[in-house]
């Protein structure tokens, strides 16, 4: 059936709740069907207190979450901006994805935290950022960037389902685009999806950017790949792949310097001989001017160029 | 003849859990100073252990504790084996968690010790959080969350205690006011009339008391936690304690005031004062010095065996990363 992104994600998790009675999920607002209407209707069938509104204190819904997680509920976390996740970073990166190794494996934290990420419109530096590298790098977190409607369903749906906790970024700029969504597809954690084949060059994408890529190779010989989790990568994918095109362009928003796109090229480069590049936005802040927001985009046309002066 | 009023039982159960606290504490000093055993740093809880003491004796099993970098004492009157909390110590294999946390993460879940934790403050709306959870199931569990007055100067207080206020948490948070963030007089740190006054501002039902007197803080303990599990709503205790050694085994403490920790050793340490209370009690000396000698034991023998432990398999340190991704799948 067809469906928009954000409804995709909002069947995934009526349905885990509807199957498992210890799914919560908390976050400001989400009685009111959440800032971006995501959770639309959920409240009215589970209630407030398994869709519940919490205090704007991101490092409590994120530290009480996780109580909850250690003591035998499954909640899922609304952070309402991956920017404000950042409030949330100790109880993220020093409790949430630590508790299980320091403490000997007592302790799990099956949670999922879902933080909306990426450039939408005039929305500046404080409301625009991706930060999925910086979750990559932390041991213990499983790290995925859905793209489409079909994987905000069978991701969710997998990321709850999951006993490690899941950071969850969801790109803002797509919560209306729609798409054909089957139920019974399921999940893999660490799979790609090649959304295009080709045999002259392999572009690596996720999140939005990954859409963005698609459209502006359309038809042309250059397989597309989307990520889809960044931890764990779909390397064998990937390599394959760059074995038969000798070409390896890798396209993201987030910023190019220690970007997720560095981790590719190096693990792509150290088992294949191929060309390289890298296609990040620039090292600068996200600005509220719209002229000023477009010169840190990824463009189509920026990808498509690439691709067009590596084959020459 | 002993009171007649006076529950010796009781009082030399207090006592003797206060012994083995110390005596815990003592020997890992030891293990830490004179066998150079203990590689990390080590909190200890010596002249703070009338509060676990006092309050563990009201928690179920099945109750939940969450506790500080300084949670030996907590562990241990949660009802840990001091053996493998030693061997977590010493981090070697035996360990309540595998060697891998050592005395700041010591945890044992099979008794509803949640965890200490490396952050100040960080497990106070963690512990809010498994109150949440526990209220969810249903299952009964009330939570007890030990804290220091250093914690109060940091948002997971505020977030925390407002949580548990907006969602009616059965949980205890309990703040440990030994007077000293690290090496910093708390009070030169703290704006206002501190932790009791900014508990009761988010409207939770407050106590104080002399963290120090053990029956006392069994009393109000009893009474805390039973209105806890017919309300389910959280309240806060500030124990009013001392720190009587310094931040970490290696601080010598040369900030503290000349005079002021000898005084507390001479007029306020917790197990003299229990014992002198037994005594006036009428109880005999020798089951007054029988809690001690037996605490002692206990302990030596608990440090030997941590001791003759061997150390954890190297490559324990790739399990219990996560399942989805973890370090022995993506080994290349």
């Amino acid at each position: 059936m067809k469906m928009t992104y954000a409804d995709a994600a909002k069947l995934a998790l009526a349905e885990c709740m509807r199957a498992d009675p210890t799914v919560w999920a908390v976050g400001e607002d989400l009685g009111r069907g959440g800032v971006f209407q995501q959770y639309k209707g959920l409240c009215e069938e589970f209630g407030p207190d398994r869709i519940s509104d919490a205090p704007i204190s991101e490092a409590a819904i994120m530290g009480a979450a996780f109580g909850a997680a250690m003591v035998g509920t499954r909640p899922v976390v609304e952070m309402r901006f991956a920017d404000f996740a950042l409030c949330a970073t100790d109880e993220l990166v020093n409790q949430i994805a630590k508790a299980r190794f320091m403490f000997g494996g007592q302790s799990r934290a099956p949670m999922v935290i879902r933080k909306p990420m990426g450039m939408w419109r005039s929305s500046a530096a404080q409301h625009s950022q991706s930060l999925e590298s910086w979750y990559v790098h932390i041991p213990g977190l499983v790290v995925c960037c859905p793209a489409t409607p079909q994987d905000n369903y069978s991701m969710l749906k997998a990321a709850i389902e999951c006993d490690d906790p899941v950071v969850y970024l969801e790109h803002k700029d797509i919560w209306a685009l729609e798409g054909e969504v089957d139920t019974s597809q399921s999940y893999e954690f660490g799979k790609a999806v090649t959304r295009q084949k080709g045999d002259a060059l392999t572009l690596v994408s996720w999140s939005h950017t990954c859409n963005i890529a698609l459209d502006a190779v359309q038809d042309t010989d250059i397989e597309v790949i989307d990520l889809r989790s960044l931890w764990p990568w779909d390397k064998e994918t990937v390599i394959n792949s760059v074995q038969r095109t000798s070409r390896l362009l890798i396209a993201h928003e987030s910023v190019q310097v220690g970007g997720f796109g560095a981790e590719v090229a190096a693990t792509v480069a150290e088992k294949v001989a191929c060309k390289v590049k890298r296609l990040g936005a620039p090292r600068s802040l996200i600005a509220y001017a719209p002229n000023l927001e477009n010169q840190l985009r990824i463009t189509g046309d920026m990808i498509a160029d690439a691709a067009k002066e590596m084959m020459l | 003849m002993t009171a007649a009023n006076y529950d010796t039982a009781r009082g030399l159960a207090l006592l003797t859990m206060m012994e083995r606290i110390r005596a815990f504490e003592e020997q890992a000093e030891l293990a830490a100073t004179r066998d150079q055993l203990v590689l990390g740093a080590i909190h200890l809880s010596i002249g703070q252990e009338a509060i676990p003491a006092g309050i563990m004796p009201h928690l179920k099993k099945t109750d939940l504790i969450l506790s500080t970098h300084r949670g030996h004492g907590h562990t241990l009157a949660k009802g840990a084996d001091p053996t493998a909390m030693m061997e977590e110590l010493l981090g070697r294999d035996g360990g309540c968690c595998g060697g891998k946390g050592g005395s700041m993460h010591i945890a044992d879940f099979g008794v509803g010790m949640l965890g200490a934790n490396g952050v100040v403050g960080a497990n106070i709306h963690i512990g809010a959080g498994a109150a949440h959870g526990a209220k969810m199931l249903g299952d009964g569990r009330i939570v007890v969350d030990f804290f220091g007055d250093g914690a109060i100067n940091r948002g997971p207080f505020l977030e925390g205690l407002n949580w548990a206020g907006v969602f009616d948490l059965p949980i205890l948070f309990v703040c440990e006011d030994n007077q000293y963030s690290a090496s910093t007089k708390t009070s030169d740190m703290m704006s206002g009339e501190g932790a009791a006054a900014r508990a009761r501002s988010i409207g939770i039902k407050t106590h104080e008391i002399d963290g120090n007197d053990v029956e006392a803080v069994y009393d109000l303990a009893a009474e805390i936690t039973a209105r806890i599990r017919e309300t389910g709503k959280p309240e806060f205790l500030h124990a009013k304690t001392y720190r009587l050694h310094g931040h970490t085994y290696f601080d010598p403490a040369a900030y503290r005031p000349e005079g002021e920790a000898a005084e507390r050793w001479a007029n306020d340490d917790p197990i003299q004062r229990q014992r002198d209370a037994l005594a006036n009690a009428g109880v005999g000396d020798a089951q007054i010095k029988e809690a001690k000698q037996a605490a002692d034991a206990e302990m030596i023998a608990a440090l030997a065996a941590a001791t003759a432990a061997p150390w954890p398999a190297d490559n324990t340190v790739y399990d219990d990363v996560q399942d989805i991704g973890s370090p022995v799948q993506e080994a290349f």
